[in-house]
């Protein structure tokens, strides 16, 4: 599991050879290597061979309802923000098999589980994404009814994770408390400097898996100016974000139940789903038995599902949700306050997917601004 | 367990294409395990041996479109233990429901050289308008797991899995990049019920609307979307008025435009 050791290590410098290096011996130890590329319009997370897959000089504009790529200008490798997905679809994929059965003497019998995929390395995971890994690693931790896919799946990944020098459109980690930089949780850190004359990855172990791994390549120790330049830039970026989340008044939205802004919301929210599917810490299923027509083998799947589709609040008799600001309001509301209660923290990293991919550009900071703002928010 | 007898089916077509029937003949694989769990009493489209009723389940295919058809349904519900209607047509009218914005002796004058001969209504409305439907797949055409799914269901005495929720959180369980966000691209896809399987937005288009209106679709904060990605009034109506025309939340929308 990443993050568990911290062995001080010093910072090596990887060219671009050394990237490569490292991309070949994740794979050559049995890891799919995922990472960032470009498809589809947009920078996706997805298997990579070599650094030639990622997308080079390739930024994205980010605002609420719109993404669009952009050329840098320069040879940035991780020079955009975050994709449109995040790591949840490889460690709490939106389908998942729970187990088969057959029918037999008048019973059934469970079919023996599929044997484990290969382990993941994730390249470009950014301090937000590290933060909602750790997030979902403690919704799915506990110790009586813990997951033991989400579990095992992530202590077998290794993650290298790289320090955004710059911030998305729709960033607010910084306020937070979440990121730009990447403390804990990775195997290896990165920070890119993708300079006219060089291109360097300055690269920390934050595990021994990791240090092992980087001690491996060989490569040599990276000079002070170049880590000064790189705790600028990731300062820079946490002083770059245009949104911030009103923090008190987002612990206490319990409080602003019969508030008026969520009217407003319900004229505008089309309870699409699409910002719980794109949440990082999202993390809510559903359970589907399926058949064959013959009904001897049945599956019970677990899927993504969303507490904006009204089947989810389904309880004897009917939903309890039907109205879309009762629905947005129970997302938020979970999501900034009683996630405290439950699991210690926020459940908003900051990572700004909510409002890019909000197909009419709803902004969670400012929904919660604006009940902030009102006086009665505190 | 006991050996059960084969439950009836039969498939009946009023007002359509053809193409839902064609679902279910398209389930090649799934087609000879389907034969062994149902006698296919009567599906003219398949085979021309055609049984009497009553029927355990009916597929029914179309719209009600002529008095005859509003006799046919009826005869078809009374021997039917289960009917389930498949497709747009049946569930919303379909296409053919564009008459119901319009005069039917315009079109039909314009159509037919002697439109004295037809005997037809002035709508094209939906199955569950003129008898009791147990069950409504959407689609247009259907999507063929989901009617596996449903006749699985029915055949095991279970509730068929078809999610009312929108085609967005198809495409984000599918991995999809939104096409209106990343590309500016118009879809219908968060007003609209998933269950095409990303068909279009896995291809670089919007979501035309297919599987009929979300529940509760939020249309109009979609159509003044559509208006800030630059379509008109009279192309956000038509958007909204095509095989889903005469589902309700399209219908109400389609009316407020153009
Ligand atoms: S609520 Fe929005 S900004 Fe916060 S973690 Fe989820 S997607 Fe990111
Ligand atoms: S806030 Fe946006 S993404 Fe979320 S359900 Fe509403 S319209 Fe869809
Ligand atoms: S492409 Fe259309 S259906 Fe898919 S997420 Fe975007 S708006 Fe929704």
């Amino acid at each position: 599991m990443p993050g568990v050791d911290d062995p001080k290590t010093v910072t090596a410098a990887l060219d671009m050879a050394g990237l490569d290096a490292l991309i070949a011996a994740l794979a050559e130890r049995g890891y799919r290597v995922i990472g960032p590329m470009v498809a589809d319009d947009a920078v996706v997370y997805d298997e990579i061979a070599s650094s030639a897959d990622l997308p080079a000089g390739v930024g994205d504009e980010q605002d609420g309802g719109r993404y669009r790529l952009r050329a840098r200008g320069d040879g940035a490798l991780f020079g955009y923000t975050v994709a449109p997905q995040g790591w949840k679809r490889l460690l709490h994929p939106p389908r998942q098999k729970m187990f088969a059965a057959r029918r037999q003497d008048g019973g059934f019998a469970i079919l023996p589980p599929e044997p484990a995929a290969a382990p993941m390395a994730f390249l470009g995971v950014r301090a937000c994404e590290l933060a909602a890994i750790g997030i979902q690693s403690r919704v799915f931790g506990d110790e009586a009814a813990g997951d033991p896919g989400y579990r095992g799946r992530l202590a077998r990944s290794f993650v290298v994770a790289v320090e955004c020098a710059e911030a998305g459109g729709t960033c607010f980690c910084a306020s937070m408390g979440t990121g730009p930089q990447v403390e804990a949780g990775f195997d290896i850190r990165l920070v890119e400097l993708a300079g006219h004359d060089r291109h360097v990855f300055l690269a920390d172990a934050g595990s021994a898996k990791g240090a092992e791994m980087l001690s491996g390549l060989n490569a040599p120790p990276a000079p002070e100016a170049d880590r000064a330049e790189a705790r600028r830039r990731v300062s820079a970026a946490a002083g770059a974000m245009g949104r911030t989340m009103p923090a008190a008044t987002a612990r206490r939205l319990g409080e602003h139940a019969e508030h008026r802004r969520w009217a407003d919301i319900g004229k505008r929210c089309l309870s699409c789903g699409n910002c719980t599917m794109v949440c990082p810490t999202c993390f809510c299923t559903t359970v589907e038995d399926v058949t064959d027509l013959k009904g001897e083998h049945a599956e019970r799947w677990r899927t993504w599902d969303s507490c904006f589709s009204i089947d989810f609040s389904y309880i004897h008799g009917g939903a309890i949700r039907n109205e879309v600001r009762s629905r947005y309001r129970q997302w938020i509301t979970h999501k900034l306050s009683a996630w405290h209660e439950q699991f210690g923290t926020s459940g908003c990293v900051g990572c700004g997917r909510c409002i890019t991919w909000c197909p009419v550009g709803i902004d969670i900071t400012e929904e919660v601004q604006a009940i902030h703002a009102d006086g009665k928010g505190r | 367990m006991a050996a059960r007898a084969k439950p009836k089916l039969a498939v009946w077509k009023f007002s359509s294409c053809d193409g839902c029937q064609l679902t279910l003949l398209d389930c090649e694989d799934e087609l000879l395990a389907i034969t062994e769990e149902v006698r296919i009493s009567y599906f003219l489209e398949a085979t021309r041996k055609a049984e009497k009723g009553p029927y355990d389940v009916s597929l029914v295919e179309g719209s009600i479109t002529t008095p005859h058809d509003i006799k046919a349904i009826r005869d078809v519900r009374k021997n039917s233990k289960v009917l389930v209607s498949i497709g747009a047509c049946s569930t919303a009218g379909g296409i053919q429901a564009l008459r119901n914005f319009a005069s039917v002796k315009d079109y039909s004058r314009a159509v037919y050289a002697h439109p004295e001969y037809l005997d037809t209504l002035t709508t094209s409305t939906a199955i569950s308008d003129h008898v009791r439907v147990d069950f409504e797949l959407r689609g247009c055409p259907i999507n063929k797991h989901q009617l596996l799914e449903v006749l699985g269901a029915f055949l095991n005495g279970r509730k068929p899995n078809i999610p009312q929720y929108s085609e967005c959180v198809e495409c984000k369980r599918n991995g999809i990049v939104c096409r209106m966000v990343a590309k500016g691209t118009p879809c219908l896809g968060p007003a609209t019920q998933a269950g095409c399987g990303t068909l279009c937005p896995g291809t670089d288009r919007g979501c035309y609307g297919c599987f009929g209106p979300a529940e509760g679709a939020n249309t109009a904060a979609l159509a003044a979307r559509l208006a800030h990605l630059g379509k008109d009034d009279g192309e956000i109506g038509r958007l909204f008025r095509t095989f889903n025309a005469n589902a309700e939340a399209f219908r109400k929308e389609s009316q407020s435009h153009g």
